[in-house]
């Protein structure tokens, strides 16, 4: 059943032309970063995990509107619940999807981010595995974000704010992946997001 | 084309609240399997709502649900995704319900064969709610729940529709629809929500 979900999900996403909205956004974010502040390598390379993560947050949150709102809109969610398919499944099966959708691609972009940044290998190991733990929690928080604004009109901008403050510790672990600890504090931040999420996002689509 | 009878559908003592207004309560009713009930009453009077409440949409006020088994569902909305194409749509529903044996069947039967290549964008809306009616006919659940069926069919449409509810109902299915007027339910229950 849930593969059917994932399937599905990925199906829709794969033919969206929104698709590549997130990673590029990610790349340019990137590639303004080294303008912005100046030809500085040494402070790029201090920056970069920094820039990495406020840009892969951003990009997770880039879809929020399309995540869940459609599927209210025009009764598919009504439709899997008249099936006694629990909402939580496939809210688990979205947060499966939007990851692969989005973080994947972020994942294959990041030697280009590394590049632009200057960063070296003492920096860009220990940040794509932190971003490869700590990405599924910000697909979780997207998803929930999603869940709650669905029914609302302009429900993205709303999304953004649900979100931000939910990912400081993501954040926080993530940029200081070099940290000791860091990385095992920013599984357990995915972890619990991961195992919370699925709930969260089915209770904020059951009507009363 | 459910395979087994399922057990009758009863409701008992019912209410719907929306906000503040209390649409009905009180509401107690039995379908059997070869039944079939219509829901009627003018708009806003809780037809849709209570239809929601037997699909498990939502939750009634007061009072129970028992029985009916698993149920198909045609609502107001398409759930159909404008970009995919229709067999693409009704396959992937038919996969979620077991029910790919039973879809070339359900196709046929509201003529939609001949629409599987077309962008569900491109649908009309009569052809749309031929849709919706055949991914509750291939879903094989017993009991039927349908909105409106027959709102924007034309006449050979309700007559597929007519024909498709009396064959549901001789293999021991159950249909409840909300009607405006007559769809072709042959000797139906009524239920008149104020």
């Amino acid at each position: 059943m849930i593969l059917l979900l994932i399937r599905r999900d990925l199906g829709l996403l794969a033919r969206s032309p929104a698709l590549w909205m997130p990673v590029m956004f990610f790349v340019l974010v990137a590639a303004l970063f080294p303008f912005a502040v100046g030809p500085d390598a040494r402070l790029l390379a201090r920056i970069a995990p920094g820039v990495v993560w406020v840009a892969a947050l951003l990009a997770a949150l880039l879809p929020v509107d399309t995540l869940v709102a459609p599927d209210v809109a025009d009764g598919t969610i009504d439709q899997l619940a008249a099936r006694g398919i629990a909402l939580e499944l496939v809210m688990a099966a979205r947060i499966l999807a939007h990851w692969l959708a989005f973080a994947l691609p972020l994942l294959t972009a990041l030697p280009i981010a590394a590049v632009l940044l200057g960063m070296d290998s003492a920096i860009f190991w220990p940040l794509a595995l932190a971003l490869l733990l700590g990405t599924p929690a910000l697909a979780a928080l997207a998803v929930v974000a999603a869940a709650l604004t669905a029914t609302l009109r302009g429900g993205g901008a709303l999304a953004g704010l649900i979100i931000l403050p939910l990912a400081l510790p993501v954040l926080i672990f993530g940029v200081g992946a070099t940290a000791p600890g860091a990385l095992k504090l920013l599984a357990a931040a995915s972890l619990v997001a991961l195992a919370v999420a699925p709930f969260a996002a089915a209770a904020a689509l059951r009507q009363d | 084309m459910p395979r087994v009878s399922p057990d009758p559908l009863i409701v008992t003592d019912l209410a719907c609240q929306r906000g503040d207004r209390l649409l009905f309560e009180g509401l107690s009713f039995r379908v059997d399997p070869g039944g079939a009930l219509q829901l009627e009453g003018p708009n806003g009077s809780g037809k849709s709502s209570l239809l929601r409440m037997l699909a498990g949409l939502l939750r009634p006020a007061a009072g129970r649900i028992d029985g009916g088994g698993a149920r198909g569902f045609l609502g107001h909305d398409w759930a159909l995704k404008p970009g995919m194409r229709l067999g693409a749509e009704l396959t992937h529903w038919a996969r979620l319900d077991d029910g790919l044996a039973r879809l070339p069947a359900a196709l046929a039967a509201m003529q939609l064969a001949d629409l599987g290549d077309v962008p569900c964008r491109h649908l009309s809306s009569g052809q749309r709610r031929r849709a919706g009616l055949a991914r509750v006919m291939a879903s094989g659940a017993p009991l039927w729940l349908l909105d409106e069926p027959t709102a924007g069919l034309d006449t050979a449409s309700v007559t597929l529709l007519a024909g498709a509810m009396a064959a549901h109902r001789a293999s021991g299915g159950m249909v409840i629809a909300a009607v405006h007027g007559d769809i072709g339910l042959a000797g139906p229950g009524r239920v008149r929500l104020a």
